[in-house]
This record gives C-alpha cells, sequence and structure tokens, in this order.
C-alpha cells in the first residue's frame, strides 16, 4: 500500500496555527531568492505554483502570506506517521519527502478487504487533518504510481493494466523524464511499444533506478526486486531523577550520577545493550539546560567506569541556584551480550581490560593521543603508515616484501645535514647533524626511491637513501634529496631522515 | 665465553656456579659493588623480566639505542605465543629529539600490535605509563623521557615500579639525555651503540644492531658492562673490548687448555 501525503507541509503548518482561508504559502531560501515550496488551496485558486520564485507569485497574487517551510520537521512527522502506520501490516518504510510505503500482503481480510482497509486509512489521516492519496498494488512501484498518478483509492489486482499512467509514475529523475518526453513516449504504454533491447541500449550505461526506465519498468510489473528499508522504533535507553530538593554540590551530583549510572547499566543489562554514547543533560532550576557527552572506545556497561569517565568532565559546571532534574541517554549503543561473572574474587585485581584503559587515555590526553600505526601501500616512506584509532581494525592489506631495513624511528621532519663524500655520486663519509661530527664507517645504498608521480607535482625530486653507521656505531637513515644532474634544482642536499635500531 | 639467552628455550643461569650471586644478593641491592664479589665481565646480561618488572635505559637522543635495547629485551622475555598488545608512551621532548615508532622498521612479531601514545607533558607520560601497567591485556610498556623532569621524582618511579609489580606489566622506561637522578627501578642501565659485525654478504654495510649496555644499579645483579647483540632470534652478550677473544677462555683457567 503506498501512501501519498500530497499536501503534508501545508497540513502540517496548519494543524500548528489553525486553517486560514487566505492564500498561505511556504518558503525556503535559496540562491535566487526565496521559493515557494508549499501552498495551500486559497492560494492555488489564485494562481501561485510551487517551484516559483515569491516575487513571482506575489506579482499574481499581491495577498499572499509565507511562512518559512521546515522540511527536517516534516521528516519527522513522517518517521513518526511511519511506525504509526504500522497498524495496516507488518513494516512500513519511508518513501521522503512525502509518501510512506506499508507492507500489506495478507492483511487486508483483518479490515475487510483491499476496499475496506484504504477506507479505514482514508479516514484515519482525515482524522488526523493530512489530505491522503492511497493505493494499493502487489508492488510498490505499482502502489506508488497509482497512489501519485491514478484514481481516488485504487486497487490493483495481480496482473492489472498501468499503461495509461504518465511516465512520470515510473519514479523516474526530471532529466530522464525530458528525455523520454523529446523521444515521444509520454504513456507506460508506449515504453512497452518500443523493442526492449533498444531502451537497454539507450539506457546502457545508467546504473540507477531512478535514471533507467527499464529497471523502474521491471520493478513495477516485479520482475526485478526492490528492497526497501523498513522503518523500526529504537527509543534510546533514558534513565532520569527528579530531585526533591535543589542540588549545588558536587558530592551530592557525583551520587546522583552514580544513581543514574547504575539504573541505566539496569535499562541496558535488559536489553543485552552496551553503551558507546552517553548524554548528561541537567536541567538548571532558572531553566537552563547542561548538557555533557561522552563517547566510548567500546560498548560498556560498567557503572564505575561511567561515572569516572564522567566525573571529568563535571569539574566546569555551574550549578547556578541548583539542578533538579539529572537525565541519562545512551544516544548510541552496540550489542554486549551477558557475560558470567569471574567466579575469582582475585580477578578484581587483575587490572583494567585494554577498552578501558584506553578510555582513560584519551579522555585525560585527548582522542588524537592514543593510535595505532596501520601500514599503506606506498613505497614513499612517509606514507607507508598511517595512524588509526586504537581499536579500529582497519583495512586488510598485503604486508609489504621486505627488501630493504628501515629504521626503528622517523623523525617527523627530516632534518637537514652537511655531508662531506667521496664523488658527487659517491658514498657520505662523514657528515654534521646537530652539531657534531659523525664519521661514516659502514655505508649501504643508494636506495632510489622515486615520488610517486600520481601524487606529487612534476618537479618533485627523487631520494636516494643511505644506511650508515659511524665510528661508535649508531646507524642513521639519510637521503639525498634530488640528483645532480636531474635539472629540478641546484645542488641536492641531505637529509637525515631515520634512526635505526 | 658467550652466553646466549635463547628466546625459544629460556635458559636462566646454567651451570654449576650460576646461583651464587642469586643467593648472596637477594637480601640487599647494595651487596653488588667492591671487593672479591665482583666478577662482572662473566655474566650474561640478566633476564630483567621474572625478577624485575621496572627498568631504566640511560641513552642519548641522538641514537635509537635505548629504545632498540629496550625492544630486545621485551622480546628476549615475552613468550612467542603473547599476541596482546604493547603500548610505547613518548612525551613531547622525547618525540621530537628521536623521531616517532616507524611500523616498517619495528621487529616483525611486534609491528601489529604497538599502540602509541604522545603524551603533552611528562606528567601525561607517567599518566599513560601508569595506566598501561595497571591493563591486564597489554604485554609490556615501553616509556621515553626526555631529560630529568620534575614529575619524574624518586615518588613517582616507586609508584611505576609498584604498579608494575602488582600487575605484572614489565616496564621499561627509556631516559633521553638524562642524569642519574634518585630512581627506584629495579635495574638501571647506561646504553649506547656500539659497532656491529660486519654482515657475510656485504662487510661495507652496517650489521645487525649492537649495545654496549653498562647495568650500573640492579637489586638483583652485579654491575657490569657487555656489549648485547640481537640477530632477530638470540639476544646475546659478550665481554667488551676484546671482541670476545679473552672471554673464550671462559671460567677454565689459561694453562688448561
Amino acid at each position: 500500500m503506498a501512501v501519498w501525503l500530497a499536501r503534508l507541509a501545508i497540513d502540517r503548518w496548519q494543524l500548528a496555527d489553525g486553517p486560514r482561508a487566505d492564500p498561505v504559502a511556504l518558503i525556503s531560501d535559496s540562491a535566487h531568492g526565496p521559493r515557494i515550496t508549499a501552498i495551500n488551496a486559497a492560494a492555488r485558486e489564485a494562481g501561485v505554483r510551487v517551484g516559483t520564485s515569491l516575487t513571482d507569485a506575489r506579482a499574481l497574487c499581491p495577498e499572499l502570506a509565507v511562512a518559512p517551510a521546515d522540511p527536517a520537521g516534516d521528516l519527522a512527522l513522517l518517521e513518526k506517521l511511519a511506525l504509526w502506520a504500522q497498524r495496516w501490516g507488518p513494516w512500513s518504510a519511508l518513501d521522503p519527502p512525502d509518501g510512506l510505503l506499508v507492507d500489506v500482503s495478507g492483511v487486508a481480510h483483518l479490515f475487510g478487504g483491499e476496499k475496506a482497509l484504504l477506507v479505514d486509512v482514508g479516514e484515519r489521516l482525515a482524522a488526523r487533518g493530512l489530505t491522503a492519496r492511497l493505493a494499493v498494488a502487489p508492488t510498490a512501484g505499482a502502489a506508488w504510481a497509482l497512489a501519485h498518478y491514478g484514481p481516488e483509492r485504487a486497487v490493483l489486482e495481480a496482473g492489472g493494466a498501468l499503461a495509461e499512467l504518465p511516465v512520470a509514475a515510473l519514479r523516474l529523475d526530471p532529466a530522464t523524464l525530458l528525455v523520454l518526453r523529446r523521444l515521444g513516449l509520454k504513456r507506460i504504454g508506449d515504453l512497452s511499444g518500443v523493442a526492449r533491447d533498444a531502451l537497454a541500449r539507450r539506457f546502457r550505461s545508467v546504473r540507477a533506478p531512478a535514471a533507467n526506465p527499464l529497471v523502474r519498468l521491471d520493478q513495477l510489473t516485479g520482475k526485478v526486486p526492490e528492497p526497501l528499508l523498513p522503518v523500526l522504533a529504537a527509543p534510546p535507553p533514558l534513565v532520569q531523577r527528579r530531585l526533591i530538593e535543589p542540588i549545588r554540590h558536587r558530592a551530592l551530583l557525583d551520587q546522583v550520577l552514580g544513581d543514574l549510572a547504575d539504573d541505566m547499566v539496569r535499562v541496558l543489562e535488559g536489553q543485552a545493550l552496551g553503551a558507546r554514547r552517553l548524554d548528561l543533560a541537567l536541567w538548571k532550576v532558572d531553566g537552563e539546560v547542561v548538557q555533557r557527552r561522552l563517547e566510548l572506545a567500546a560498548a560498556t556497561r560498567a557503572a564505575d567506569h561511567i561515572t569516572r569517565l564522567f566525573a571529568a568532565k563535571l569539574d566546569d559546571i555551574d550549578a547556578g541556584f541548583g539542578i533538579e532534574l539529572a537525565r541519562l541517554t545512551a544516544s548510541w549503543c552496540e550489542p554486549l551480550a551477558l557475560s558470567q561473572r569471574d567466579f575469582e574474587a582475585a580477578a578484581e585485581a587483575h587490572g583494567t581490560s585494554l577498552a578501558a584503559c584506553i578510555d582513560r587515555l584519551s579522555i585525560r590526553l585527548g582522542t588524537g593521543a592514543v593510535r595505532r600505526p596501520e601500514p599503506v601501500a606506498s613505497h614513499w616512506p612517509e606514507r607507508a603508515q598511517r595512524w588509526l584509532a586504537p581499536l579500529d581494525p582497519g583495512r586488510a592489506t598485503q604486508e609489504s616484501l621486505a627488501f630493504n631495513v628501515r629504521p626503528l624511528k622517523l623523525l617527523d621532519r627530516p632534518e637537514l645535514i652537511a655531508v662531506i663524500h667521496a664523488s658527487p655520486d659517491g658514498l657520505p663519509r662523514r657528515f654534521r647533524w646537530r652539531g657534531a661530527l659523525h664519521e661514516v664507517t659502514r655505508a649501504e645504498g643508494p636506495e632510489r626511491i622515486a615520488p610517486e608521480w600520481w601524487r606529487e607535482r612534476g618537479a618533485a625530486r627523487l631520494r636516494d637513501y643511505y644506511r650508515v653507521e659511524d665510528t661508535a656505531g649508531r646507524r642513521y637513515w639519510i637521503y639525498r634529496h634530488g640528483h645532480a644532474a636531474d635539472g629540478r634544482g641546484g645542488v641536492p642536499e641531505w637529509y637525515l631522515q631515520g634512526l635505526c635500531v | 665465553m658467550e652466553r646466549q639467552v635463547s628466546r625459544s628455550s629460556p635458559v636462566r643461569g646454567g651451570g654449576p656456579s650460576a646461583g651464587w650471586w642469586r643467593g648472596l644478593a637477594s637480601g640487599s641491592h647494595l651487596a653488588c659493588g667492591e671487593g672479591p664479589l665482583r666478577q662482572p665481565f662473566r655474566l650474561p646480561p640478566p633476564r630483567i623480566g621474572e625478577e624485575t618488572k621496572h627498568a631504566e635505559l640511560f641513552a642519548a637522543s641522538r641514537e635509537a639505542s635505548g629504545a632498540g635495547l629496550a625492544l630486545a629485551f621485551a622480546l628476549d622475555q615475552a613468550g612467542q605465543g603473547d599476541q596482546r598488545p604493547w603500548l610505547w608512551v613518548q612525551d613531547a621532548a622525547a618525540l621530537r629529539l628521536s623521531g616517532r615508532p616507524y611500523r616498517p622498521g619495528l621487529p616483525p612479531s611486534l609491528r601489529h600490535r604497538l599502540l602509541h601514545v604522545a603524551a603533552k607533558s611528562p606528567e601525561d607520560a607517567l599518566f599513560a605509563l601508569e595506566e598501561g601497567l595497571r591493563c591486564r591485556d597489554l604485554a609490556f610498556v615501553i616509556g621515553e623521557i626526555a631529560g630529568n623532569p620534575k614529575a619524574l621524582s624518586f615518588t613517582a618511579s616507586r609508584r611505576l615500579s609498584l604498579v608494575a609489580e602488582v600487575h605484572g606489566v614489565p616496564l621499561w622506561l627509556v631516559r633521553l639525555d638524562a642524569a642519574r637522578d634518585l630512581s627506584s627501578a629495579r635495574q638501571r642501565w647506561e646504553v649506547t651503540a656500539a659497532p656491529s659485525l660486519a654482515p657475510r654478504w656485504n662487510p661495507a654495510a652496517p650489521g645487525l644492531p649492537a649495545w654496549q649496555g653498562t647495568l650500573f644499579r640492579a637489586r638483583n645483579h652485579p654491575p657490569g658492562e657487555w656489549i648485547l647483540r640481537d640477530d632477530g632470534h638470540v639476544l646475546t652478550a659478550s665481554p667488551p673490548h676484546n671482541g670476545g677473544v679473552a672471554g673464550a677462555a671462559g671460567d677454565r683457567s689459561l694453562a688448561a687448555g
């Protein structure tokens, strides 16, 4: 069953502001000034159309009243309606911006047949002040087409004909509709008059269903499945405490927070969930709300852990005249199965888990301070690793072949060194780094690493890497930036980039 | 004589005379030092993992010896099957002076398990070290702190020692460019780089890593000086300055051999 709430935005506005007999339009700002997005019946009578700019509409109808449109509010209402519409079927899906799809297969007899079902739906929607066009059909695409372009409250039996509907009933985007109109294909029946392979050839490079009439035609007849995303109600776990006496002191707040955490853990346990994000809201007597948010590295259900992490974020709260209501919401949860508690009492003393350790570190040091290196498929030394969040599994990569020895540590910026070498292209003999002279006793190289031409600009210079050891046995990874004869700059300079073990 | 500490079959203090120092030094770490007890050049470096959970390695920031030897010790002590992650904590000065860990250069069995903490101040680094030592899911913790910050006092090091021993997570703290201040670390090493042996196939190239380690203070071992070499499988120790020639005589008298 498809429900088209053809005038959802204006209906919602009228429900809020009361019905108006004079012309009213909802406008939204665009790059070319305010533009009309919805109008009421009086405005339509006066000749105002959706999509025109406000100044053009005012020229036609000077007494036009305007109000700002609220698409986010409309979508929220639509989501609520989708959940409410599950009274007529086991699941429903959104069809933004103003439609609903409800699966009513096998349930029509509960309402006395499809006709009676549609009458029921129409009456209940009208009682809520919403105008709706309804249709029932074997496929979602056909129901949508009938609701938008078919007769009022149409019921399509299996194998029924849709040939007389316009091609716009195929849910195509405007560009494709324009192509079809230029080809002279105005009705769905016209499409079946054209050879199928001709259509396939014309739209062979288009994958998106909204731009390919053949896919839409097959979805209409049910030859191609059309997956829909059902709407499921998932209320976030929420606990709150109303306080008899507003609290003004930190010790009492900690007590309330501990109680809230205990309640939240109990709620989460009942649903076998663990919290990833927690929102704490504190309502003060003077009407202000203090919000604190906490994100966790792994789903958790430990009350003392939550309390401890929040405690670090409550230091700067100004209680003012007191806090009268505290609410804790788990806005992001992940499944966390119940686990058996360790029988050993000694396990309590065996330290924290890795996730708890990382949480404590990132709360104090910042989220970017704890990281994990991951290899990247690049031969350029700086790009051969990147840093991820500590528990991020990363992408599966192939370990690169280790032909050459790499240093244990890399300086964040390669440091310029002065090098004396045997010949312009020869091995380095001695170099000066951070004010001290190093005599090179052994060297291996050069290992020539060319810049990644697909990333760098054309004049980037190559690097000749040498692994050197000095008289004291200190081992370094140095490179010559460029080549004397490469024509990409002057005399090449030397840099020290890494410290070997 | 060259004694080996193998990773696959840990040999601890083998031989008839190996246990003498343990009995003597068990009561006090002051027992090592002067007099006839001192035999520093004949002993392998102790395995600091089992008895000692907290060691300090003093090294210069110009070289990666401190971190390199700490990793070698950690590898030597950790079992083959241990796949837990490990923590490397650096404060901002250490990060600036001696660079950031580079994954392709780490030992292959440790590469994928590294968790790196870049702390802004020594206080934050100490906090991260302590939290890491409290974590049961970590194999070991390596810290790098530059200089002698006020936060790293004797009390702070005592805290670290106690946490490491209670929770059984070993800590190797690398002190870059630092003076030998007061500390409760159970073993304190001075590490510098040592010339490597020539590789077999390219004698002109730098060879396998080698360090000169001076154990100047330890609770369960007399002080001494060794050349330590890590060939990727085994950490070996040999006496310094003589290239192993004089040491070949070992414990027996020269006349006998």
